[in-house]
């Protein structure tokens, strides 16, 4: 198994598939009345965050904290550059106070591989720059694999701002990995350069990606968040305009078939990318994925932690979860 | 004044093997089988290529301001070991180079250091802030003699400033050297080429055409004006296609190519490594290419090395936060060697037409850059092409180590380098003047 997650590409299908179960097992035992779990006791978690972050911080500290780790939480918000400390000596500095995991979260593309060259311990990334955010790849794919089974020969359809969406970018490798397909709508201004090379379905044009006439019948539809401030950099015109051409609206959620959910990262920007008719409807899984995060980051957490230091899965009693399958 | 030197079996721009006597600064003698002159000093070089010292027309010497990093003298040293009897040293020291005082200052250190020519680039705008021209015509008239004015480091993005300059610097014959990149196609966050590769790695692009549409309008402000421009590092193909077009057309323009960009790819970006990031950015293989052929055919005039020494703590960041810039001296002759040479691209004529004779005449330095003929200043250096060397960023005598070739074979061992006639650099090793040590 892994000692590292960096980018979703560092996960096979099997590892992948590996940490969905094992997430599934978690997310049994989240309905228990006692959560803990003593697979990492005496195990140290640090949270470095380089940049804010709300729900990510919080699901790694509660998965930490339900598998019994010791979990701290260390803001190191702006760059290095501005603070007069080097990224390595702030890493090192950190790691040297016997850390066993850092999760990080930084605003640079890189910046996570490049920590993870420096320190001796295991590192997770919590997100870099617009680069890739492996544990949201995956808890979108626990989401949807609870929708709709085995991801292979799906169609999931990414919506939004490709060219600075590290949600895309991890779920782009994750799913393809799956088996799934996948499809990126966005105005040309937002496409990733080069995005021809991913392996994906592109177009500019959501409502026939939608009713399935560009790359056939779509089974999720995943809206991502656009920030307001790439009006300024002159990616879109407007908010309205931007709305009437890739939001989801009620209008076009009618286009998707029965069965197809539809997901978002958060926070989301309502009547800009999402309606809140799709956004509090039936279809929508927003609450199941951010209650898939904690059960996904403690899967994440012991396959790095336990599962690469011990090569049999000693930490984490099979009796446990046993017990506490579903 | 130094004693005689003969070299004792050279081969002038890969020709045939000759002796060749230097004494009082100059050539003094060429043929086979010189008699040694008493006192003089012998190189058996054993049919070691002799080419005229090489002229850098980019480096970044740090001084005033990073001395940490890079100085004069410590940059002047790389320079003797990598070949070089001349450099440019670029205006965005701190204090920026943009008044007489501060060229002054540099042209000084440069002399007290004694190992090549440093000759002061001039900032073209007041503290290379783009929006009024520096004391152009003080450090052109001073003592350190400038002409050529450069805000490297920033483009001279306002077209009326850049057309001002152009038209300004006319009187004193001099150049200005632009670097090539529309701030708001390219901005100081744009860190890796826009393609593939950045969009997978999701840093922000440099796009080709943020320098390739600034060299387009420089090249009309060039025609309009009737002045002379030089373009730095030139580091795509349609850059090339527009020098071409602008030299058939009979614009006085000039272009230099890093070493870096004639044999990097920004696929070494893959991993963050800092030590690849540069401005321009590393291109792609094809742009790599079109370099090499443009500086073949003569389109891009000459090499020059954008040395950009810098402490390891400012490379230690996240990609987009760390700084721009690589070491070139000591490598650039190896480099051209294994991208021009070993590929039959240019001959050592062509080499030294490239490295020397060309970015003298850019820069006006009468002195470098001539024909090894009797009579010529001994502005010289003796390489041997076949013996090659292990990179090693800690044995290199700059105070930086952010080479990119680190653990790498490079070709062209220097043996020897002469600055009117006084060795620098001799049996492989610096030599430093009586004066300075």
């Amino acid at each position: 198994m892994i000692s590292n997650l960096l980018s979703a590409a560092d996960l096979t299908g099997a590892d992948a598939r590996q940490i969905l179960d094992s997430a599934e097992q978690m997310d049994a035992i989240q309905a228990r009345q006692v959560k803990k779990l003593p697979a990492l006791r005496g195990r140290t978690v640090v949270n470095l965050f380089f940049e804010d972050s709300t729900r990510t911080r919080s699901s790694f500290e509660i998965a930490g904290k339900w598998l019994s780790a010791d979990v701290i939480n260390v803001s190191a918000k702006g760059s290095s550059v501005s603070k007069g400390e080097s990224l390595r000596d702030t890493a090192l500095t950190v790691a040297a106070l016997g850390v066993d995991a850092l999760v990080v979260r930084h605003a640079s593309s890189g910046a996570v591989q490049r920590i993870a060259g420096w320190v001796d311990c295991h590192v997770i990334n919590a997100g870099d720059g617009t680069h890739e955010h492996p544990t949201q790849a995956l808890l979108d794919a626990f989401t949807l694999r609870r929708r709709l089974g085995d991801l292979t020969g799906r169609h999931v359809v990414i919506v939004g701002d490709l060219t600075h969406s590290r949600v895309a970018r991890s779920n782009v490798l994750l799913l393809t990995t799956l088996g799934a397909r996948v499809s990126l709508v966005a105005p040309p201004t937002l496409m990733p350069a080069g995005v021809a090379g991913w392996g994906c379905g592109t177009s500019w044009d959501l409502d026939a990606t939608l009713a399935g006439k560009l790359a056939g019948p779509v089974d999720a539809v995943m809206m991502l968040r656009v920030q307001r401030e790439r009006m300024s950099g002159g990616y879109f015109p407007t908010e309205r305009e931007y709305a009437v051409g890739y939001g989801l609206s009620p209008r076009r959620l009618d286009l998707l078939p029965e069965h197809a959910p539809v997901l978002h990262p958060g926070p989301m920007n309502r009547g800009l990318e999402i309606s809140s008719t799709a956004a509090d409807g039936p279809r929508s899984v927003v609450l199941d994925q951010v209650r898939a995060g904690v059960a996904v980051r403690m899967a994440v957490l012991y396959h790095v932690l336990a599962g690469s230091d011990q090569p049999s899965t000693a930490g984490l009693p099979a009796v446990e979860l046993a017990g506490a399958s579903l | 004044m130094t004693g005689p030197v003969l070299l004792r079996a050279v081969a002038p721009l890969g020709g045939p093997v000759t002796d060749v006597l230097l004494a009082g600064g100059q050539i003094v003698e060429i043929g086979s089988g010189l008699p040694t002159p008493d006192g003089a000093e012998v190189l058996d070089a054993g049919g070691a290529v002799l080419l005229p010292g090489l002229v850098d027309l980019h480096t970044h010497l740090r001084e005033p301001g990073r001395e940490d990093t890079e100085t004069i003298a410590t940059g002047s040293a790389a320079a003797a070991l990598g070949g070089f009897t001349a450099v440019h040293a670029m205006a965005n020291t701190n204090p920026v180079a943009d008044t007489a005082e501060i060229v002054e200052q540099v042209a000084a250190l440069g002399r007290a250091a004694g190992l090549v020519d440093v000759r002061p680039v001039g900032a073209v705008s007041a503290g290379l802030a783009g929006s009024q021209l520096a004391e152009i015509g003080s450090m052109a008239r001073s003592a350190a003699a400038v002409r050529v004015f450069s805000d490297d480091g920033h483009c001279v993005a306002d077209a009326r400033l850049m057309r001002r300059a152009l038209e300004y610097v006319k009187p004193f014959d001099a150049v200005v050297a632009q670097h090539a990149q529309d701030p708001r196609l390219a901005d100081s966050a744009s860190c890796a080429h826009e393609g593939e590769l950045s969009g997978r790695l999701g840093l922000p692009g440099w796009p080709a055409v943020a320098e390739e549409s600034v060299i387009a309008r420089d090249v009309m402000l060039a025609a309009h004006t009737g002045s002379r421009l030089h373009v730095c590092h030139v580091s795509t193909a349609g850059s090339v296609e527009v020098l071409r077009w602008a030299k058939q057309r009979g614009i006085d323009v000039t272009a230099e190519v890093t070493p870096h960009h004639l044999l990097l790819t920004c696929d070494l970006l893959t991993g963050y490594d800092l030590v690849y990031k540069v401005n321009p950015p590393l291109r792609p293989a094809e742009d790599v290419q079109a370099l090499r052929a443009g500086l073949a055919d003569g389109t891009i005039d000459a090499v020059a090395t954008d040395h950009a020494p810098h402490a390891a703590h400012d490379k230690d960041h996240a990609f987009s936060d760390a700084a721009f810039g690589m070491l070139g001296l000591q490598t650039a002759l190896g480099v051209l060697i294994e991208a021009m040479l070993r590929t039959e691209l240019l001959d050592w004529a062509g080499l030294a037409d490239r490295m020397s004779v060309r970015p003298a005449v850019i820069g006006r330095l009468a002195e470098h850059g001539r024909p090894i003929a009797v009579g010529e200043p001994a502005n010289l250096t003796v390489l041997d092409p076949d013996a090659d060397w292990l990179v090693d960023p800690a044995g290199l005598a700059s105070l930086s180590a952010n080479t990119p070739y680190a653990g790498r074979r490079l070709p062209g061992t220097v043996l020897a380098t002469f600055l009117r006639g006084r060795a620098t650099v001799w049996q492989g090793r610096l030599r430093e003047p009586e004066a300075a040590r």
